[in-house]
């Protein structure tokens, strides 16, 4: 199997995991799910840290360092704000 | 480290997500989920930072920081009602890390004079498409919620035009990329077009749909980070991405299920044209009666169940906590009280939810839609608060109706309805609303947060 074949295994089992498992998320957790989701969207920061790591040239620096910016900003602030609002959450009684 | 161990640990940080992700699909275990969550990224971010040749510290650090800042910033101090906006917000800068990291690997492998594969190459185009139009799509969405610009649909024939040439340009120049990977010129230009085409697919989209926007941009911000997991033959990008890509999706279709609308008509139909439907003249004349708190408090007297049906007027209004006190009222006198959420009730999935939880009302008290259907006759009040399409019951009875077959809570059917309302102005459909007319229903003229505050006073002297 090349290495190709691989990844893409790898990608539609995992879309098959997360079909299975968010069906199951009730709507009254959709919006935390949202951006619970955004936090973990943010995993495009470890390409950004090698991007900017390497110091290639200036140009992949800068973008490497705009990259862990953003990055950042949606795993910093996605996990905050999925906390806060989860913490809401609190049964009868 | 060698670099098994390495997959070894990024496989733990996927597991990690996944059983994070699988925490939300209960309140009590979700705390813990998104926890476990956060805890695979530092995982995943502390291994890369060991393991790969890093030699800009500096670098790294002033981005993070930058990051931090910013994230924590928003994160601790957002107010729970522009939730929309900063999810909105955190799609695009999603997406534009992605594209970001896409054109910074190609540069990379230029500069050092290596050679890019094919999937390399078809990656990174992928990477810069959906990272492109996710970034400015998400822009323009977050203006709209932020109502920075207008939130009204946009129609203009030519716009159908351009985007058909934006996609293609933007398909040709990905073609670009994957035949010459030396051409970095040709994936900026493909970032530029697709930037241009995010701004134009979303602008033309009105504010009752921006739920679907929302959630499909989720998944494309998912899908970019997944095209990033290729371009670097990273798995845990992969997983991850795929995660949220699939998140957004199951979340779009519910969204579009919600509204009987297809993804294409949300996207870029026109809300079906008003026929020759009776005019709202027609509808309300000398049948709508208006109430009055102190009315509404009386008629509370002799209730055992009572339904709320809150919409986007609540959290317009902020009336969140003063709903949550008149619950409480009313329970404390031995009343059934529960709520009846519209899936596309608010501006994303979910938001009625959060607001709800936010003052404090117990979630097994938040109930779905077809759950509430099921026993609407037997409820003795429903207060409708800020709603309005949502419990039009034009959507059963009228097939020509643009909201015809829309699954709506059926709040007619129950022995009296209170809507709470500023006016009769039609909803986001642009359609009259029979219910109001309806012999069962009163009309509270006001703004939300006001008259339930009021109708709480009255119950409280009375």
């Amino acid at each position: 199997m090349s290495d190709s074949v691989l990844l893409l295994t790898i990608f539609g089992l995992a879309m098959i995991v997360g079909f299975e498992i968010i069906t199951k998320v009730p709507p009254t957790l959709h919006t935390p799910l949202m951006s619970g989701a955004n936090a973990i969207s943010g995993i495009t920061i470890i390409g950004a840290l090698v991007a900017a790591g390497h110091e290639q040239t200036w140009l992949t620096v800068v973008l490497g360092v705009c990259a862990i910016a953003f990055a950042t900003i949606n795993v910093v602030g996605g996990f905050l704000v999925t906390h806060r609002m989860l913490a809401m959450f609190r049964k009868k009684g | 480290m060698p670099a098994e161990l390495r997959n070894v640990i990024y496989f733990v940080a996927a597991a990690m997500f996944i059983f994070g992700i699988k925490g939300l699909t209960h309140p009590r275990t979700a705390v813990r989920g998104n926890m476990l969550g956060a805890g695979g990224m530092l995982l995943a971010i502390v291994v890369t930072l060991i393991d790969k040749e890093i030699l800009g510290w500096q670098w790294i650090i002033l981005g993070l920081v930058l990051g931090s800042s910013i994230g924590g910033y928003l994160g601790v101090k957002i107010q729970m009602t522009a939730m929309p906006q900063l999810v909105a917000l955190f799609n695009g800068f999603g997406g534009a890390a992605s594209a970001l990291v896409g054109g910074a690997v190609m540069h990379e492998l230029i500069s050092k004079g290596e050679s890019i594969t094919t999937q390399g190459a078809v990656a990174i185009a992928a990477t810069g498409l959906i990272g492109a139009v996710t970034f400015s799509g998400s822009i323009v969405a977050f203006a709209k919620l932020q109502e920075l610009i207008s939130g009204k649909p946009i129609t203009h024939l030519g716009l159908k035009a351009a985007n058909t040439a934006l996609t293609l340009l933007g398909l040709g120049l990905a073609v670009m990329v994957v035949m010459n990977p030396q051409a970095a010129w040709a994936y900026w230009l493909l970032v530029v077009v697709m930037l241009g085409l995010g701004v134009l697919l979303v602008l033309p989209i009105g504010g009752a749909d921006m739920p679907v926007v929302i959630t499909l941009l989720n998944s494309y911000s998912g899908l970019a980070a997944c095209a990033t997991g290729f371009v670097l033959n990273n798995i845990v990008l992969i997983i991850a991405g795929s995660l949220v890509g699939a998140s957004g999706l199951i979340l779009t279709r519910i969204m579009c299920v919600a509204m009987n609308r297809s993804l294409t008509n949300v996207l870029f139909g026109v809300m079906a044209e008003v026929g020759d439907a009776p005019s709202a003249d027609e509808i309300y004349a000398g049948k709508v009666k208006a109430t009055t708190p102190d009315e509404v408090a009386m008629l509370f007297d002799g209730a055992r169940r009572v339904l709320i049906v809150p919409g986007y007027g609540m959290a317009v209004a902020q009336a969140q906590h003063a709903v949550r006190d008149l619950a409480g009222l009313l329970e404390s006198r031995g009343i059934d009280v529960e709520f009846g959420i519209h899936p596309v009730a608010g501006r994303m999935p979910g938001h009625m939810n959060v607001l709800l939880a936010e003052a404090d009302v117990p979630y097994d008290q938040l109930k779905e839609m077809d759950e509430v259907n099921s026993t609407m006759e037997q409820v003795d009040v429903v207060m409708v608060i800020g709603a309005n399409d949502v419990v039009n019951p034009v959507a059963r009875t009228d097939p020509s109706s643009p909201i015809a077959g829309m699954p709506i809570v059926d709040v007619d059917k129950a022995r009296t309805v209170v809507v709470v309302k500023r006016s009769l102005s039609p909803g986001f459909a642009g359609i009259p609303n029979p219910l109001f007319a309806a012999d069962n229903c009163l009309m509270m003229f006001g703004d939300g947060k006001k008259m339930v505050l009021e109708l709480v006073g009255a119950l409280k002297a009375g």
